[in-house]
């Protein structure tokens, strides 16, 4: 054993009230090196020890302004110089969406950094020995009974004085801590090699333990049964087929059905002597053949099918489709070049559906009808 | 350490300037009122609905902050709940704004004209419940509501002066948790009557929470002015910074909770960018309103807030003071802010905007002072008031 320091003179109160009494009698009788230790906060203690306000507060804001700064700075950076997204048609920097970020990251910086700084600056850490721990008085202080400790570095501090003044406030089992400067100054048990070891043993153990369960055991019997079943899953290969894939392509020559193909490839004459137009010139037949010629024919041949679109100039001029050859071609020729293409008009087979095609049809029959009207149908 | 209060011992009465000032204000707030009844009723009844909510919060919030103290057996607060009990009997003077309000339907709710709903698919969906029968109706129930639960809370509490009875507490707890549902659906429904539907194509679920945040904070912010400038004057002896630092702190997180709800809501609305939702907001942000969206926010919010943010502040009598009166002057611009742009497009202002405000100081002034005439201001019969009165952080 070291040479034993006095560290401080500690006394036992029994209920909340007597310890706010001895605190106050400690702040008035001048010392101001102590401390006072309770099982459960007791309210209005700071202001019984004349304690200032904590610093901690500062910090926070410190660190809640880094946090609002950096988040909203982040989101800066991402959303409108790094990768541009246009969301929902709003500009790239709408700070509204950045509030409920910053104010989490705020949150959560305030938060983390403000226990640390407590523990780092205020508990001193690396530093976990203090002299009251592992004494009788802490191990009362911490069940039932209330203390006080009366430091023995206070500048008015006087062994007998304050054990005298301890006892005349009511204080029981008044005792003296010591401590060895050995063991405070090399009691560092946080870097101890021993306790490293086992926070190193303790974290191979539980991630040793996650990966066998969540990687092995579960694999095994009986808990892969949900796993593991005779079934193909999509895009994973098989054994069964010699090419070795799972997703089987289906038989050539496979019809959907209700789906027939179209049998007039490249013989745009026979589909003008073969197709019959299956929709009738309702209303509603041709208010969806409007509908699709405006979205889909007018971009290139005009509103009114008179090859006069605002593309003009910019492509092989489109033709009108007032032509005596297109007004004389009957309804599946028109079909047919909708569906397969012409010249450099690509096939619309994939954007518009069959029937569409033939209300379209229908459509451009009623333009070419009101451009050429005869005398007829004013009356 | 006895802090026991008797009756004999607490001052009675208030000065009777506050009566005689209170009658001014209210006679002089009533003669603007009337006067701008005469000359524009469409506008002056628009200010009647600020009017009528902002008493509605003060009363029904008080109502709430007594019973909030009662289901969360709070400690700190039973020394000054008189001041909300007093508060709280402005409820039963609701009719009184509402009445005004009632004959001047067919000005202020586009719901009541009978050719609009029928040339108007959704108000036709919405006509089951906005109609002026249902309207009157859902009035008067959730006003005999109101009323009720005032009676029975301030019965219990001051019969248990005289008899000291514990068992007045218990069912005061009781009942506060009967009232507590209650108060969310009625408050919910006044705010959808009364200002929401001023603008009945627009909805927003968040509504009644948002008039929610602010009652909650114009009561406390009237009791907080109230028992500072009594605790000033020698009523409250015994209050401690640790009173005045829980009135502030309650203050500040419900100054955060409006900015919470009122973001959360615009944000909603900002992000779905649906035109039926957005134009109560585009209405807002245009022809001199957008001055006065940015002002609430401000007022509202970021002056309250760094005024009372530090620890000191929220134990400065002086800074509650002045934050308390600022409060309520920010959630009567906050009904500005949600009602008149439903009247004008552009921002009206003008002397007819004063008559109610300076009416309902009057109101209060008069109604405390004649609570306090007739009441103890210290609840002495309340089991819990020793250790309120000794309360510390």
């Amino acid at each position: 054993m070291n040479e034993q320091h006095l560290f401080s003179i500690t006394a036992l109160f029994e209920t909340p009230d007597e310890i706010i009494h001895a605190a106050q009698e400690t702040q008035k009788a001048g010392y101001t090196h102590f401390d006072v230790n309770t099982p459960y906060p007791v309210h209005g203690m700071d202001r019984s020890m004349g304690l200032k306000p904590t610093r901690l507060g500062v910090f926070s804001l410190v660190f809640g302004i880094i946090g609002a700064v950096s988040a909203v700075a982040l989101m800066t950076w991402v959303t409108s110089s790094d990768y541009p997204l246009v969301i929902g048609g709003k500009p790239f920097w709408s700070w509204p969406a950045f509030v409920p970020i910053a104010f989490e990251v705020t949150v959560l910086l305030v938060a983390v950094l403000s226990v640390v700084t407590m523990i780092v600056l205020y508990f001193k850490f690396p530093n976990i020995s203090h002299p009251l721990h592992d004494t009788p008085y802490m191990k009362r202080v911490s069940s039932d009974r209330f203390g006080i400790s009366i430091e023995a570095d206070d500048p008015a501090f006087n062994e007998a004085a304050v054990r005298e003044f301890l006892k005349k406030i009511g204080g029981k089992d008044i005792a003296a801590v010591h401590y060895d400067l050995e063991d405070l100054n090399h009691g560092q048990r946080m870097f101890d090699p021993k306790f490293i070891g086992v926070l190193a043993l303790t974290a191979l153990l539980v991630s040793g333990a996650t990966y066998i369960v969540f990687n092995q055991l579960l694999f095994m019997e009986p808990f892969s049964w949900m796993m593991t079943q005779s079934k193909l899953k999509a895009q994973r290969p098989s054994e069964l087929f010699k090419d070795g894939i799972g997703m089987r392509p289906p038989v050539e020559g496979t019809v959907a059905r209700g789906f027939l193909p179209y049998p007039f490839k490249g013989k745009p004459d026979e589909a003008g002597k073969n197709l019959v137009n299956p929709l009738l010139s309702t209303r509603d037949v041709l208010d969806r053949g409007k509908s699709k010629f405006l979205t889909y024919c007018s971009p290139c041949h005009g509103n009114f099918a008179r090859g006069d679109s605002r593309l003009r100039g910019q492509f092989p001029n489109p033709p009108t489709l007032h032509s005596d050859k297109v007004r004389n071609w009957p309804d599946g020729n028109i079909y047919h070049v909708i569906t397969e293409g012409q010249n450099v008009m690509p096939s619309y087979a994939s954007q518009i559906s069959r029937d569409d095609r033939w209300a379209i049809v229908r459509y451009i029959r009623v333009l070419q009808r009101a451009q050429n009207a005869k005398e007829s149908d004013l009356k | 350490m006895n802090n026991s209060v008797t009756a004999a011992e607490m001052k009675k009465e208030l000065p009777g300037q506050v009566a005689r000032y209170g009658w001014i204000l209210l006679i002089v707030g009533v003669v603007i009122a009337a006067a701008g009844y005469l000359i524009d009723p469409r506008r002056m009844a628009f200010d009647n609905i600020i009017g009528f909510l902002f008493l509605t919060s003060i009363g029904i919030g008080s109502i709430f902050l007594v019973a909030l103290e009662y289901i969360a057996g709070a400690v700190w607060s039973v020394p000054m709940r008189r001041v909300n009990e007093f508060l709280g009997a402005l409820t039963l003077l609701i009719p009184l704004l509402a009445i005004p309000i009632f004959l001047n339907l067919h000005d202020l709710y586009h719901w009541t004209h009978a050719e609009a709903v029928a040339a108007d698919k959704i108000l036709q969906g919405k006509s089951s419940y906005l109609n002026v029968n249902f309207f009157v109706l859902r009035f008067v129930i959730i006003f005999v509501l109101w009323s009720l639960f005032y009676f029975l809370f301030t019965r219990n509490s001051s019969r248990q002066d005289i008899t000291k009875d514990q068992s007045l507490t218990t069912r005061n707890i009781k009942l506060s948790a009967v009232f507590m549902p209650v108060f969310a659906i009625t408050l919910t429904l006044t705010a959808v009557d009364w200002a929401m539907s001023l603008e009945p194509h627009w909805y927003s679920t968040m509504y009644g929470v948002y008039y929610f945040s602010g009652t909650i904070l114009a009561a406390l912010a009237a009791a907080t002015y109230i028992i500072v400038k009594m605790y000033e004057s020698g009523y409250f002896p015994q209050l401690q910074r640790d009173h005045f630092y829980s009135l502030g702190a309650l203050l500040f997180a419900f100054i955060n909770f409006w900015a919470y709800i009122a973001f959360s809501q615009f944000l909603l609305i900002w992000y779905a960018d649906l035109p039926e939702e957005t134009f109560w907001f585009i209405s807002r942000w245009k022809n001199g309103w957008e001055y006065v969206s940015i002002l609430l926010i401000i007022v509202h919010f970021a002056v309250p807030y760094f005024a009372l943010l530090t620890q000191d502040s929220k134990m400065d009598t002086k800074r509650l003071k002045l934050m308390a009166i600022w409060i309520l002057f920010a959630h009567m611009l906050d009904l500005y802010w949600l009602v008149m742009p439903t009247y004008s497009k552009t921002v009206p202002f003008s002397w007819n905007e004063f008559g109610f405000p300076i009416l309902l100081v009057g109101l209060i002034m008069v109604v405390f002072s004649f609570k306090v005439k007739r009441n103890n201001i210290v609840p002495i019969g309340d089991p819990k008031l020793e250790r309120g009165l000794s309360f510390r952080l």
